[in-house]
């Protein structure tokens, strides 16, 4: 559990943004991921969390490589990602795998489920022997707890469940040793969340896999992740274990976060405190000074307007927190 | 897989492993075939009415315009002015070695035997501008879409040039500029120069729709999918892209295939396209105008024959479009 094997640190991507018919002129940035430094260990599952357009999915997409990061760098066994070579990042490729989130839009609805889940094997030929491929997409198909018979089917005559986990399989197939996985359960039924998420959780045991779990959903992530980042407009505020940050949150965002999930027992919901944040998310393109969460927050004093805080671990903070008042709040379970 | 199978297997329910139904046990044997796309749309489109009689009479004009000798054994210019403007001789309808089926026209030419030798002009003119059309606006289509940026902003203005000739004005001046009106081409000239046209004419607007198709397909999901898998591009071209965005430019060319055999007739009209001793369907149209009244059969069967082709090729291309859509089986 403890050799990292993704080392990320300071990634920043910003999107230009773009006026100008024929010569473009750049008019400002949209900063979707701003200096985000983790790292992941073997066998371990990241969980991120963070509300719509905070940049999970662009990080994902940066540590899949599908986008440039502006600056930054992401290790992997220790070597830089981005400065290997195009055939190299290919062979890497097959080490950090992707699950997506919609599995409605992630299979082209063209190939059959055979062709979709053995073209990795075609794209990485060394992979399998030509005559084995099939047989070891039905071995992958029988993995993921789908039929082997149905690989000749087509991704519309599968629910969004099982198109999910032909998605798992195709990620799979390189038998990787990262799986991204870009909020994998959000577009399902609560009932197939579960079911998904146990598949995954088996699947870590079985393959000795390391996750980086991005999730808007609070309880999901807790459920799945070892170790918790939640991000607010492209930083990461707030870095612990899954009980330091749902039991001692030391952030007042990740506080706020946690306070707003509901909670089934009606006695205990009537103790419980519930942090009602003010205003909407600043734009990326123009985020605050110092502290981006100083907005928003309670605690705001000058220090938060011009001093940016670091993810650190503080005298009142046993776990990094990107905040000057780090305080730890139990939201969960006391008012 | 037949269709029905396909229907009760289409209700997959969330728990992991769903039985085989005993319909799927029993055509296991087929199943373990892995199939493609292709064959899977090969063996949907056999078992498709509309498919089969527009293939069957898709085969039948082709034929004609191979082999016409074997509809017809008359000479479709040999004249015969004793049979001027002769009714059509329904007692002579489908025995061999017959003359005079559909009548004559004014200058007593066989008109059966000229609509038969007439289907060669007119295919070979549609299919292969159609063709054309779809090979080169496919091709600058797709490269400007996947590619975008300054590649797609020059292939877009450079298309504005054709769009902007009216089609009809256009194809006068590049047919009048290499084949004059006064002049006498040979037959295969003037058809070459006739299918050149149209596909100079039409390119654009064939790019246009495989651009913006391509443009919507290239930011899909498993367009992602394979580039994080590391597919190179010219994969992610063809097995990805390409499948899922070619379904409008099929349609509509399919749609032009009938504009373009009529547009070869107003051409012919016109006196720019073709020209006799070349037979051809819009050439057969064009000399029937002076004689509605008095002999309406000389244009109604080369139009039936016409509608029937054009008809024909639409219903192929539908045909072709769904069983290529697993979605619609």
């Amino acid at each position: 559990m403890s050799d990292v094997i993704l080392e990320v640190r300071d990634l920043v991507k910003h999107f230009p943004i773009r006026k100008g018919v024929l010569f473009k002129k750049t008019v400002g940035q949209i900063k979707a991921v701003d200096g985000v430094s983790l790292d992941l260990h073997k066998g371990e599952t990241l969980g991120i969390v963070g509300e719509s357009g905070c940049g999970k999915s662009t990080l994902a997409k940066l540590l899949m490589n599908l986008e440039q990061p502006t600056a930054g760098s992401i290790r992997y066994q220790g070597r830089d990602v981005l400065k290997l070579s195009a055939a190299e990042q290919r062979k890497l490729r097959r080490n950090i795998q992707l699950v997506m989130q919609d599995p409605y839009t992630s299979l082209n609805p063209r190939m059959t489920v055979g062709d979709i889940i053995g073209e990795p094997f075609e794209i990485h030929t060394d992979a399998a022997p030509k005559g084995d491929r099939r047989r070891k997409v039905q071995e992958l198909l029988d993995v993921v707890g789908l039929n082997p018979e149905h690989i000749n089917r087509y991704p519309h005559q599968f629910s969004g469940g099982q198109r999910q986990r032909i998605g798992i399989a195709r990620a799979l197939a390189l038998r990787p040793e990262i799986i991204v996985c870009d909020e994998p359960v959000s577009a399902l039924d609560v009932s197939i969340q579960a079911q998904v998420m146990n598949l995954l959780d088996g699947l870590q045991r079985d393959f000795n896999l390391s996750y980086i779990f991005i999730a808007h959903d609070l309880s999901v992530v807790r459920h799945i992740a070892d170790r918790v980042g939640v991000m607010y407009l492209g930083k990461m505020v707030e870095l612990g274990t899954d009980d330091e940050i749902y039991d001692t949150p030391t952030h007042p965002y990740t506080q706020a976060l946690l306070s707003a999930v509901p909670v089934p027992d009606p006695t205990a919901r009537q103790h419980k405190t519930v942090i009602r944040l003010e205003g909407d998310v600043p734009s990326p393109a123009n985020p605050p000074s110092g502290c981006r969460f100083r907005t928003r927050c309670w605690k705001a004093q000058e220090i938060c307007a011009t001093t940016p805080p670091l993810l650190q671990i503080s005298a009142k903070s046993p776990h990094p927190s990107a905040c000057h008042f780090a305080e730890i709040r139990d939201v969960v379970h006391a008012g | 897989m037949s269709s029905p199978e396909v229907a009760t297997a289409t209700s997959p329910t969330e728990p992991t492993a769903v039985p085989a139904t005993p319909a799927a046990a029993e055509v296991a044997p087929r199943k373990e075939k892995n199939r493609g796309l292709w064959s899977d749309a090969w063996y949907e489109l056999r078992r498709k009415p509309l498919f089969v009689i527009s293939a069957i009479l898709i085969t039948i004009f082709v034929l004609m315009a191979a082999f016409p000798q074997l509809f017809s054994s008359v000479d479709p210019t040999v004249q015969d002015l004793h049979k001027s403007l002769e009714k059509p001789d329904f007692g002579a309808w489908f025995k061999f070695g017959e003359q005079g089926q559909f009548g004559y026209n004014v200058l007593g030419q066989d008109i059966y035997a000229r609509v038969i030798y007439g289907a060669r002009a007119s295919i070979v003119v549609g299919v292969f501008a159609v063709l054309g059309n779809m090979l080169l606006g496919g091709f600058f289509g797709i490269v400007s879409g996947y590619l975008g940026g300054w590649t797609d902003t020059l292939l877009a203005r450079f298309g504005d040039i054709f769009l902007g000739l009216p089609f009809v004005l256009g194809a006068l001046v590049i047919l009048s500029t290499f084949a004059s009106v006064q002049s006498d081409p040979s037959a295969f000239r003037i058809t070459s120069l006739v299918i050149l046209t149209f596909i100079v004419l039409g390119w654009p607007s064939f790019a246009r729709i495989m651009r913006a198709s391509v443009l919507s397909t290239k930011q899909l999901d498993y367009v992602h999918a394979a580039q994080a898998l590391g597919a190179r591009p010219g994969r992610i071209v063809f097995r990805h892209v390409l499948p899922n965005a070619m379904a409008p430019m099929v349609v509509v060319g399919t749609i032009t295939l009938g504009a373009y055999i009529g547009a070869e007739a107003t051409l012919s009209f016109l006196g720019v396209g073709l020209r006799p001793p070349v037979v051809s369907w819009g050439i057969m149209i064009g000399e029937s105008r002076n004689f509605m009244e008095p002999a309406p059969y000389i244009m109604a069967f080369p139009a039936a024959f016409l509608v029937v082709a054009v008809l024909s090729f639409v219903m192929l291309g539908d045909a072709v479009r769904d069983a290529l859509d697993p979605k619609l089986r």
